[in-house]
């Protein structure tokens, strides 16, 4: 069974759902990023989202451009991205990890090449925001025989019958883009997930982690326990900017802020996950 | 009046240049296609849909040729520069005269085609990328002929150094928002405005302004401005009994150049020249040629030739000219390029300067900049050129708005 299969079985089986915390690949440096992702799964992420700093981030807000911005200035290539999850699987061999990102730094590295080396860091699974079904066949095949899920995006827009074309191409995990919009800058109601996820429930029997807009500890229980999981991201590169100095530097609140965070996020997970139904 | 739409399809030729792309959007297929989030995807295949609908109406078509002849002014003279001819003393130009149209360019006509189909389809708010302005200026010019709300994303440079248009934008109602993300220029344009359709999906219509984006919009902005090249062949038919030897267009994303081009593809002794923006030189590292020094990849929505690093992280493209300063072009000219149908060459900023004024001079016609790089490498060629070759120059654009950037280079102070 694949660390995704198993970590969202397990976490079924406590009767909770899963925080998703995301980082942002050598934001502010690799040294720093790296540190709080080692440090992630004690603070409380059941499963790690690692973003590729991409120069043109079009389905992301002003975060998590800043971000991707800072990691490209870092220095981020996506042979230092795969480094970095290979330095985390020295001490880690449960936590599953998920790349996001765009296809064009994908595509220059080379699908095959890149699912077997991606696979041999320790990845679990790719998102590929600008890469729909209808494009996809490029990956299908290398990431299948590497072993690496396609995570896929359905929205709010998603119709029906597009759902069932999507999800047939999809999987590791459904990600429920929860609002229609950019990251980090609205939110859906719990009434609107209420609705929306039993839509998805009925069309797949992947896990559905619910993101975009996911940004307090209260939204974090709802969504996770709506749905199996709550991804949080642009909340938390904020907290990470916040800290840094004013030439954009790390300093020693950098690292203690981001993971305080993520504790309060998984707290609250794991409460809702301890309520009766 | 040509056929306002003119697009492959049954009609045309099985070895026909004319029959992409395929139904996924691709152009021989590998160019092209739709890179874009699940979010907009919907609404692109909602878009296609539409815009096929639309085509097959002969009420949008009606529609179409009525605004096209009493708006825009269409169609657009054919003339003969006899100065310019006897200047370079070689092959016969001939300047299509894009820049004579409303708003001085060639972009009204593929604004109009899409302004028409996004009130089919109900919307009632535009947002739309631009780079001069010319795009932006066109598009709050439809949105004030028709009562809609127009917001437009024009990188923080060049909202700086192309501010008549910037004034006339909010003249006509526009609300135009600087965009300052990378180096604030059109590539970081599109990119706001691909967020803002993302975000505001239900009422909005994003217009965008040249042959590049996810299917349909390569092929149904080139379908629109093929209405260029259509009169460019019935006109130089009724002046010189026959069709051009040479064609030659700017490429930025390649929108004029793709309207004059399309009807010519399958005229193959037709030979139709691309010129990109080489800005300090091809190898300077300060360029805009996508095609003759980039590598295919994937950014807003369609791949094609990028300027890109070895990480596929795009690079920043420059030119003089800021409708010509984008690191891509529109799919359709990658695939050209590659079977050979057309020649994609660079024409410098210096170079660009020289036609620009020498245009002027000659013809009494002030290009734009964008347009005075196809003027530029007319003249490099025309001389090697026999006396009987017809050449004809796409003058895409009149350049009363650069003229404060061309004399800051002529170090003249207005």
């Amino acid at each position: 069974m694949s660390r995704i299969a198993a970590r969202f079985k397990a976490l079924a089986a406590e009767g909770r759902g899963a925080l998703i915390p995301y980082l942002e690949a050598y934001d502010p440096d690799r040294a720093t990023s790296l540190e709080l992702f080692r440090a992630m799964p004690a603070a409380g992420a059941d499963l790690i989202e690692v973003g590729m700093p991409f120069s043109d981030p079009s389905a992301d807000g002003p975060v998590i451009q800043a971000a991707a911005l800072r990691g490209l200035k870092a220095g981020a290539t996506l042979v230092g991205v795969l480094d970095m999850v290979a330095e985390f699987r020295k001490d880690n061999d449960e936590t599953p990890v998920i790349l996001m990102g765009y296809v064009n730094p994908v595509e220059a590295y080379g699908y095959e090449r890149f699912c077997k080396d991606a696979a041999a860091a320790g990845v679990d699974g790719l998102i590929l925001v600008d890469l729909p079904p209808e494009e996809g066949a490029v990956i299908a095949a290398p990431a299948q025989a590497a072993g690496l899920d396609i995570i896929r995006l359905v929205a709010p827009t998603t119709p029906d019958a597009r759902l069932e074309y999507v999800l047939a191409h999809a999987s590791g995990f459904v990600y429920y883009v929860s609002i229609v919009g950019i990251t980090g800058t609205r939110s859906a109601s719990a009434h609107d997930l209420a609705g929306a996820i039993p839509r998805v429930r009925a069309a797949t029997d992947l896990p559905i982690a619910i993101g975009f807009g996911v940004r307090t500890p209260e939204q974090a229980a709802q969504a996770s326990s709506i749905a199996d999981g709550a991804v949080v991201a642009s909340v938390l590169l904020a907290t990470l900017a916040e800290t840094l100095d004013e030439q954009g530097r790390a300093t020693p609140q950098t690292v203690p802020r981001v993971l305080e965070q993520i504790g309060g996020l998984a707290q609250a997970v794991r409460a809702a996950g301890q309520k009766p139904e | 009046m040509a056929n306002p739409i003119e697009h492959g399809g049954a009609a045309a030729q099985s070895n026909s240049f004319r029959q992409q792309p395929d139904e996924h959007g691709h152009f021989g297929g590998r160019y092209g296609g739709r890179f874009v989030a699940e979010t907009l995807m919907p609404l692109i295949l909602e878009l296609n849909e539409a815009y096929e609908a639309a085509k097959a109406d002969p009420a949008f078509h009606k529609e179409l040729v009525y605004y096209q002849t009493d708006y825009i002014g269409r169609p657009s003279p054919l003339w003969f520069a006899r100065r310019m001819t006897e200047a370079f003393g070689g092959a016969k130009i001939y300047l299509k005269r894009e820049e004579l149209n409303h708003t001085g360019s060639h972009k009204l006509n593929n604004v109009m085609g899409q302004i028409l189909l996004a009130r089919r389809m109900g919307r009632t708010r535009i947002v739309a990328e631009t780079g001069a302005g010319q795009h932006g200026v066109a598009t709050a010019t439809v949105c004030a002929l028709f009562g809609m709300k127009c917001v437009i994303y024009m990188g923080a440079t060049d909202v700086e150094r192309q501010k008549p248009n910037v004034f006339r934008m909010r003249l006509l109602g526009a609300e135009v928002v600087p965009v300052t993300a990378g180096a604030g220029t059109l590539k970081d344009a599109m990119n706001e405005a691909m967020r803002d359709w993302v975000a505001n999906v239900a009422d909005t219509y994003m217009l965008i302004g040249t042959v590049a984006g996810p299917h349909p919009y390569p092929a149904m902005v080139r379908d629109f401005q093929s209405v260029i090249g259509e009169e460019t062949k019935e006109q130089m038919r009724a002046a010189e009994g026959r069709l051009p030897d040479v064609v030659v267009a700017a490429i930025g994303g390649g929108s004029n150049a793709m309207g004059i081009f399309y009807p010519f593809l399958d005229d193959t002794s037709v030979r139709l020249i691309g010129v990109e923006a080489a800005g300090h030189g091809l190898d300077s590292g300060k360029t805009a040629a996508s095609i003759e020094r980039g590598r295919p990849g994937v950014l807003h929505g369609n791949r094609t030739y990028l300027l890109q690093n070895a990480d596929g992280q795009i690079d920043e493209a420059h030119s003089i000219s800021a409708g010509l300063d984008y690191p891509g072009v529109g799919p359709e000219h990658s695939w050209l390029n590659d079977i050979g149908r057309a020649e994609y060459v660079g024409a410098t900023d210096t170079e660009a300067l020289d036609a620009f004024q020498l245009c002027t001079k000659l013809e009494g016609i002030i290009p734009a900049l964008e347009s005075a790089h196809a003027v530029a490498y007319a003249a490099k060629i025309a001389p090697t050129l026999p006396k009987d070759t017809l050449l004809v120059v796409n003058l895409s654009g009149r350049g009363d708005k650069d003229i404060f950037t061309v004399a800051e280079h002529l170090g003249v102070t207005l």
